[in-house]
């Protein structure tokens, strides 16, 4: 089958994220501010900040969608790169901090301490950053998904887990000691590449930069489950111990789809920073997983598209919803976790498809999907 | 401390009337109105006559009493009139006369404390305790309100500091003669501070007189520190001899003195005998403060044990036995909390009681809280774990925000009653809380109704034959939908007996479920799923652990690396610690 | 000790290649293998021997010990004490299922487990005996080769026309056949084939029967099955395995004729 094509919504779904990509930022940078066709940086930064939330939930909809290993600790990896990508534009501060030091970012100062830990070394260098964007989650899931998956952890026992795994990365990161900034994060970034991180012209091409990398990684995902790889990995989610008896190792299948998917949030998160301008412990918070995970059964899990389609929608409300009534929102998720999975198991595309497709067909495509 | 001073008074037999009418005042008026309610037929009238015949009785009772004590004693009041009007030197001798009456125990603690004022348009001394208005006064020799006052209406005792450390000394004398013992521990304990001659005659008098054995110890620790000052050396080297079993913080710092070196590096004590016995017996006082040290961590990780076994033991009945994964399992003790805080609000005078009551309250709404959301939403969610994950995850969130819309985000108080307050202090170096140990037995308590509902009722075979065969059970007769219900409605209903625990040790607000729902999880998994006698192991062995490290890692790695172990385990042991066998848990 | 688990978990994967030693005749030895879950013996001391190219049945009554004997074969279950080899030195127990699967032991389970969300096809493909690990898998195009074994097999198993259907759809029978089909694929030394004619057709059940006998002598078969009549029709040696041992073993009439049988099918 080919990438580019599986069905109408899939299509659609591409072009839409193309034509944002690039007409948004070309806009932007073509335009004044007074035009019609300008968008506002605020608008910008949102609409770059959901793409990578789709990014984001794309990666969750690899492993829970495909390999069926519901992960309530994705945002542990959106975080872990997002920080990577933090330390980066720490040390693009130099000494124009308050403090005014060359080399210590000002809360080390702040902490007394008088050089920089080893580990934070490298990071002035942007390709080593980015190398660490991908190395730090993927270490982390390679070690994590090793252990657990080696052991059979599976099912709900594995959610729980991911879901303790965040939360100790969240106790841990508020610790000053941790050299990460505590409870306030990395923040007050200036450049990034040498360029002013706040001007318009910045944001525009970041925009563009997440809209690329969204669309390369949906491409390569699609590739990855129409490969054979990705069929083996649907059978373990459909049946884990059969695949066993036909000479898989299950384990490593496993371990490598989500050692993928971690590298992929990762990215998300390192473009998610210099778009908001702040990465701080609470991107560990249990919470923000568990809205990952909706995004996706929102938009309809096992479908790639439908974990795009599911963030933007989800996030386009909530931005919505917490500025009209605050309070609302978490009625509405909570409301939405309890429909979706009650009356909405496929979630919108499911919808769409029952629409489109004949009865028998539908069936066919979403049965196993159950987990 | 107001009965023991209210005590004290006992002594002096002009009082005893006094002090029998006053509290069978209230006394009184309860017989009053317990017979007004007997009162089924009669009348307002009748009503209030009764009401009036009670009253003037009281009143009666009370009037010659008081009279009587005022012409009593009177070298006594002349003492009064020269502390009121006196110079500093009369003062003296007054403070030096009442110093022999169990009276003027709480009028010399006023002058202490400054609160000691002439009255003058009654020219007397009155206790004044201040006020926005100016003064509330009362009789400091019967402990009555009088009328308040303006500030001008009232003048202060004045003293000097000669006149302040005589009066400490005889508040400590005549503490020492109270009827309470844990007065005439303080009393002792206050004298060492400042010790001479003269009380030291007086504690080695009372000693002999002195039948409480906590007292005793305290006036013998005294004078055997004091020994330590004397020049005779087989008196030193026996008092260090008998101090080296007492637990006290005293002893260690005056043998601490005795091993000391000044800024030359020459030991303060000359005597090198005198020191190495104080040095041997300093490391075997020590030797024992490790032990109360390790006693003291193994109480907290038992009670925060106690906490977690409290929050998951509901959870090991919904996830262990029906295999139910619910997300909501803490804001359902959020619920037991919260209702611990309302029945707080609607009974504010009896906060025990209030307590009391929120237990079957709290289990009562999280129980039908948990019914609503099985028969809701978990009934069509049977056989897949994933999604009811995700739905009671909703339900979660919606509880959370319900509360803090009604209530506020804000964290609310709920009180401690007087009977958990405090501290069981053993001695100088263990003092445990009576809070956690509250805790610790109302969670044993709990965990054995549970297993002897479990074991014992019909609702716990039928759970037991369910969880086990559903199919089964159903063709035996067993109505399945309502067990699981009623199985879910048990387990909800605990968390929120758990949140009535919670509410007494940490903050109560919308967030306090999801602080614990992870570690719930953990216990559960840990002890191993299905097994309840896992559960509390595993509580236990994770508070412990928790404690121990804290002292190394602080109290947030140390959290840290509790998860980090457990996560570890599971991999390891995927079942747990008692794990679950036979052909079933094998697929 | 992790890491020692590791290697044993990881890296004790057989060479595709690695030939049998069946020098002695049997392919497969269990000597003395209990099992028991909770108290209850599953497998009591039991022994079996399996020739090389040998067709064997398997019966008895329920709780028997067959679908665990069969268990501990494929690394599903490790018994208590015991051995067990593939040819003389090929210790079973030292493996788990992917090993033993790829050494060249495969089973069909007795409730078919097909691969519901994948077509037919895909079913075959991924039965197909080739590299297993994950990069290759990923990068991994059917042949031409491949693609006509693979034609072949659908043949055989009569779901040409199917093929592009997810398995989902398919009837119970074909569902049984697909994993038999599954079986083929993966070209094993030795088939463990639980229970293959349950739901099946008069007519299937004809085929099935003449398609586990064109296969021995190429392949070594294990077939547990309680039809009687089909045991009857394809059996040389049946074994009647009861209360977790081997009661006896023999030709169908022998076994049949064998008072203990009887007694224990009566429940005398």
């Amino acid at each position: 089958m080919n990438i580019f094509t599986q069905d109408k919504t899939y299509t659609t779904t591409l072009i839409t994220l193309a034509a944002v990509t690039l007409l948004i930022p070309f806009c932007n940078l073509m335009t004044t501010e007074n035009s019609v066709l300008h968008f506002s940086a605020y608008s910008v930064s949102l609409i770059g900040k959901y793409l990578t939330f789709a990014l984001l939930g794309l990666s969750l909809d690899m492993v829970w969608g495909y390999a069926g290993i519901l992960v309530l600790g994705q945002g542990a990896f959106f975080a872990l790169g997002g920080y990577a990508m933090g330390m980066y534009l720490m040390r693009q501060i130099g000494s124009r901090g308050v403090y005014g030091n060359p080399d210590l970012p000002d809360f080390m100062v702040f902490l007394n301490w008088t050089e920089l830990p080893w580990y934070w070394q490298g990071f002035e260098h942007f390709g080593f950053a980015m190398l660490m964007v991908l190395l730090a989650p993927g270490l982390l899931a390679f070690v994590f998904g090793w252990l657990a998956f080696r052991s059979r952890v599976t099912g709900v026992y594995l959610s729980i887990i991911t879901q303790a795994l965040t939360y100790a990365l969240l106790l841990a990161f508020f610790r000053n000691e941790m050299g990460f900034g505590g409870n306030n994060g990395l923040t007050d970034f200036k450049d990034i590449l040498g360029f002013n991180i706040q001007s318009e012209a910045v944001r525009s091409l970041l925009l563009l930069a997440t809209g690329l990398s969204l669309i390369a990684a949906l491409l390569l995902c699609r590739w990855i489950v129409n490969s054979k790889l990705g069929r083996v990995v649907t059978a373990i989610r459909d049946q884990e111990s059969r695949v066993r008896f036909l000479g898989y190792r299950v384990e490593l299948f496993k371990l490598w789809v989500f050692v993928f998917a971690a590298m992929l949030a990762g990215l998300a998160g390192a473009l998610y920073v210099p778009q908001v301008g702040i990465i701080n412990p609470s991107e560990f918070s249990p919470l923000n997983s568990l809205e990952i995970v909706i995004w996706v059964a929102v938009g309809g899990r096992g479908t790639l598209y439908g974990a795009i389609i599911g963030a933007v929608l989800v996030n386009y409300a909530k931005t919505v919803l917490t500025g009209l009534m605050p309070d609302a929102w978490l009625f509405c998720l909570g409301a939405v976790f309890i429909l979706v999975t009650l009356l909405l198991p496929d979630g919108i595309v499911g919808l769409l498809r029952r629409r489109i497709k004949p009865v028998t067909e539908a069936t066919a495509n979403t049965a196993g999907q159950t987990v | 401390m107001k009965t023991p001073t209210f005590k004290s008074r006992l002594k002096t037999p002009s009082d005893l009337g006094l002090v029998a009418v006053q509290p069978s005042a209230p006394l009184l008026l309860l017989v009053a109105i317990s017979t007004l309610a007997r009162c089924e037929i009669g009348g307002v009238f009748k009503r209030l006559a009764t009401l009036g015949c009670l009253l003037t009785a009281l009143l009666i009772f009370n009037q010659p009493l008081v009279a009587q004590e005022q012409t009593a004693a009177e070298p006594f009041a002349q003492a009064l009139e020269l502390l009121r009007q006196g110079s500093m030197q009369e003062r003296e001798q007054a403070i030096e006369q009442l110093s022999g009456d169990m009276r003027s125990l709480s009028l010399l603690q006023a002058l202490q404390d400054g609160k000691l004022f002439d009255f003058k348009a009654q020219s007397k001394l009155v206790i004044a305790q201040e006020i926005d208005t100016g003064y509330s006064l009362t009789d400091p020799l019967n402990g009555t309100a009088l009328p308040n006052v303006e500030r001008s209406e009232v003048g202060k005792i004045n003293l000097n500091n000669k006149l302040r450390g005589n009066i400490r000394k005889i508040v400590g004398q005549l503490q020492l003669n109270a009827p309470n013992a844990s007065v005439r521990l303080a009393a002792v304990k206050a004298m060492n501070t400042d010790i001479d001659e003269k009380a030291l005659a007086l504690l080695k008098s009372h000693l002999t007189n002195e039948s409480d054995e906590a007292v005793k110890q305290a006036i013998q620790k005294i004078l055997l520190l004091q020994d330590l000052n004397s020049s005779d050396k087989a008196l030193r080297i026996a008092a260090i001899e008998a101090l080296k079993d007492l637990d006290s913080q005293d002893v260690v710092n005056t043998l601490q003195v005795i091993i000391d070196k000044d800024a030359d590096g020459n030991y303060l004590e000359s005597d090198s005998d005198v020191r190495n016995l104080a040095e041997a017996a300093l490391i075997k006082i020590r030797e024992r403060m490790q032990a109360y040290a390790a006693v003291e961590t193994v109480f907290f990780g038992l009670s925060l044990g106690a906490v977690l076994v409290l929050a998951a033991i509901g959870l090991a009945i919904t996830f262990g036995v029906m295999g139910i994964i619910n997300m909501a399992h803490g804001e359902l003790m959020m619920l037991g909390a919260y209702t611990t805080y309302v029945m707080q609000q609607l009974l504010p005078n009896h906060l025990g009681t209030a307590l009391i009551l929120s237990i079957p309250m709290a289990f009562l709404v999280a129980a039908l809280v948990g019914i609503a959301i099985e028969r809701g939403i978990i009934r069509f969610l049977y056989g897949r774990p994933l999604e009811t994950l995700l739905a009671t995850f909703g339900v979660s969130l919606f509880l959370q925000q319900s509360v803090r819309s009604i209530f506020s985000p804000l964290n609310r108080s709920v009180s401690t009653p007087e009977w958990m307050s405090g501290s069981w202090q053993i001695n100088d170096f263990l003092s445990l809380t009576w809070n956690r140990f509250y805790i610790l037995i109302f969670c044993l308590l709990v965990f054995t109704a549970l297993l002897q509902i479990l074991k014992r009722t019909k609702l716990g075979l039928e759970v037991r034959a369910v969880a086990q065969n559903r199919g089964m059970a159903r063709a035996m007769g067993i109505p399945t939908a309502r067990v699981d219900a009623l199985t879910f409605g048990l387990g909800s209903g605990i968390a929120g007996v758990a949140g009535v625990a919670l509410s007494q040790i940490t903050n109560v607000g919308p967030n306090l479920g999801q602080a614990y729902i992870v570690d719930s999880f953990m216990v559960v998994v840990f002890g191993g799923v299905g097994n309840l006698f896992g559960t509390l192991v595993a509580g236990f062995t994770l508070g412990i652990a928790n404690k121990v490290l804290e002292p190394y890692a602080g109290a947030v790695l140390a959290k840290i690396l509790v998860l980090v172990f457990i996560i570890l385990f599971i991999q390891k042991r995927p079942r747990g610690l008692f794990p679950q066998k036979g052909r079933a848990a094998e697929s | 000790m992790i890491s020692e688990t590791a290697t044993q978990e990881f890296g004790a994967s057989l060479p595709l290649d690695k030939q049998v030693d069946t020098r002695h005749g049997p392919i497969l030895y269990m000597e003395d293998v209990s099992v028991s879950f909770d108290g209850f013996r599953a497998l009591n001391h039991l022994s079996l021997y399996i020739d090389a190219g040998e067709l064997r049945c398997l019966i008895g009554p329920n709780g028997a010990g067959k679908t665990t004997l069969m268990d501990v074969i494929t690394g599903k279950t490790k018994p208590d004490s015991g051995s067990v080899f593939f040819g003389q030195t090929i210790d079973l127990l030292q493996m788990d299922e992917p090993a033993i699967a790829q050494a060249g032991i495969c089973r069909k389970f007795q409730k078919p487990s097909v691969f519901d969300a994948l077509t037919v096809f895909e079913n075959l493909e991924l039965a197909l005996k080739t590299d297993k690990r994950t990069w290759p898998t990923l990068f991994h195009r059917l042949n031409d080769e491949q693609r006509d074994r693979i034609h072949d097999v659908l043949q055989t198993i009569g779901l040409s026309a199917l093929q592009r259907q997810p398995a989902g759809t398919l009837s119970h029978g074909q569902k049984q056949w697909l994993e038999i089909g599954m079986l083929l694929m993966q070209d094993p030394q030795v088939m463990l084939v639980d229970e293959p004619i349950a739901g099946m057709t008069h007519q299937e059940i004809e085929r099935t029967a003449e398609l586990l006998l064109s296969l021995q002598g190429k392949h070594s078969i294990v077939v547990v099955e309680h039809d009687m009549e089909f045991v009857r029709s394809i059996a040389r040696t049946v074994t009647v395995l009861h209360e977790g041992s081997v009661l006896t073993e023999g030709s169908m009439d022998e076994v049949q004729n064998d008072p203990r049988v009887i007694q224990v099918y009566l429940g005398g």
